[in-house]
């Protein structure tokens, strides 16, 4: 694995890793040192597409050196809980997906429901997970036009990535269902159903209410 | 509601309810927030004899006026303007006693831009993850003042400092210069485009919010072409969209962006750039 640390102004490092993976399991990395005691003092963690940055470090030079001997095992699956979701796979842009997907559309279900994913990040609105898992060929462009309103619990595609929007919000990512779970509640422990490096698989229900 | 408590009469431009923000959930995607000028907003506080870190009112340009229910301590503070109780005159950053039922109204700003009122006892609205900050970007916290909001105050608590008109309130720059370190995306932008950066020619855009600080001025050309991937984003990184305009991210700001980093500001020059009205000249100089 070969990292990258890129100084971010006094007091933070953004690390760049050679993909996706690699930052999963530098971030997987992080949080075992950090549970364990290891890691130095920071004040944030966040992972992306990929790169991990770490912000409010007392010392980023001196820890950027010490990363550079780091040992990271590549991310291992076994013992974390896995997060199901129901989703009626009936979206507005089931069409356009199977189109891009070379399938019919009543495909879409079944396949998207096969993948296990993993929130590789968050952002974009709180509790909005960015789920890797689907094969590359799969990756489908976001709307030319973004909706001004896509609603609450809203399963869509973008890129790579799936996620489900946690509010109503504006968007242009291709809708093709919708769950009742809620994504995100600040009044709840924790507030987001998904954070980085959870697991998750979609179930499909049925037509029936 | 208890009449420990404050009826917002004007709501002004954008008056919002904030404290220090609440770090430690970038990764969930929920921005920092917090008071801009932070040090204004602790000073306010000190006034009263608040907590440093509790709940004021962040005012925009244009004040804001509130009635308490029962008497109360005030200190007005940040970006400089009239401050009068029931048309009176009272003293800008100091504290002031209000009594029950009076008019308390912070005029327009005659410089900075964002006031700061803090009341003894702080506004005790309810904390989400630890903060009572209004968080424009992702809608955590309590939404925007707007007339007739009526705000909860909690005990007063500390003993309101004494004054002796010596305080270290930064006059608002004529000029705002904000220091940077370069990185972590400058080699995406051509060698010209890095000298443009801090060469001066931006002035402060209008368009300007708590996520962000707009310039004005010269496009900055990159060098690399293609999409970045999302990446995590600090308080005060200067991110270039495509218009070439550089950015400077503020409390508010997305803890992810797509768009390359070409610099951070200095933390220590943060709370000017949330007091430069629009049309400051800016320039961005490079710290060793």
């Amino acid at each position: 694995m070969s990292l990258r640390a890129l100084p971010v102004g006094e007091r933070a490092l953004l690390v760049e890793l050679a993909d996706g993976a690699e930052a999963g399991a530098f971030h997987a990395e992080l949080l075992r040192r950090r549970a364990a005691g290891t890691l130095p003092a920071v004040r944030e963690i966040v992972p992306a597409a990929c790169t991990v940055l770490l912000d409010g470090l007392d010392t980023p030079r001196r820890f950027a050196q010490e990363l550079a001997r780091w040992e990271i095992p590549p991310l291992a699956r076994r013992d974390e809980r896995v997060v199901e979701i129901p989703v009626r796979y009936d979206g507005p842009d089931l069409a356009e997906v199977a189109a891009v997907w070379k399938v019919a559309e009543e495909e879409v279900a079944a396949m998207h429901t096969a993948v296990e994913f993993r929130v590789a990040f968050c952002g974009f609105a709180p509790g909005f997970g960015y789920l890797t898992g689907l094969p590359e060929r799969y990756a489908v462009p976001r709307r030319a036009t973004p909706r001004t309103s896509v609603p609450a619990g809203s399963l869509g595609l973008a890129g790579p990535y799936t996620g489900v929007y946690p509010r109503s919000s504006p968007g242009g990512w291709r809708l093709i269902g919708r769950t009742e779970r809620e994504l995100w509640n600040p009044e709840r422990e924790p507030a987001a159903l998904l954070s980085p490096g959870t697991r998750v698989r979609f179930v499909a229900e049925t037509g029936a209410e | 509601m208890s009449d420990r408590a404050v009826v917002v009469v004007r709501a002004g431009a954008l008056t919002t309810v904030q404290d220090r923000g609440r770090p430690g959930h970038a990764h969930l995607g929920v921005p920092c927030s917090g008071a801009l000028d932070l040090p204004a907003a602790a000073l306010a506080n000190r006034l009263v004899g608040n907590d440093p870190g509790a709940a004021v009112l962040e005012t925009t340009l244009t004040g804001c006026a509130l009635r308490p229910r029962r008497a109360v301590t005030v200190a007005v503070g940040g970006a400089h303007g009239p401050v009068r109780v029931d048309g009176r005159p009272a003293a800008w950053g100091a504290p002031v006693r209000v009594p029950a039922g009076a008019l308390l109204d912070v005029g327009r700003a005659v410089s900075g831009v964002r006031g700061y009122v803090a009341l003894a006892g702080g506004i005790a609205v309810a904390p989400v993850l630890g903060s009572r900050s209004t968080d424009l970007l992702s809608g955590l916290g309590p939404p925007p003042v707007t007339d007739g909001t009526v705000l909860p105050l909690g005990p007063p608590s500390g003993v309101p400092a004494r004054t002796d008109g010596a305080l270290p309130w930064p006059a608002p720059p004529g000029e705002l210069v904000l220091r940077v370190r370069f990185g972590p995306r400058a080699d995406w932008f051509t060698g010209e485009a890095l000298r443009t950066f801090v060469s001066g020619g931006y002035r402060v855009a209008a368009a300007g919010n708590r996520i962000g600080l707009r310039t004005e001025g010269p496009a900055l050309a990159r060098a690399r072409g293609e999409e970045l991937p999302s990446e995590g984003m600090v308080l005060g990184a200067v991110q270039v969209p495509p218009d070439g305009r550089p950015v400077v991210f503020l409390a508010d700001h997305p803890t992810t962006g797509g768009y390359p980093v070409i610099a951070v500001v200095d933390a220590r020059d943060l709370p000017a750039a949330a007091q430069a009205p629009p049309g400051t000249p800016l320039r961005f100089v490079p710290l060793g």
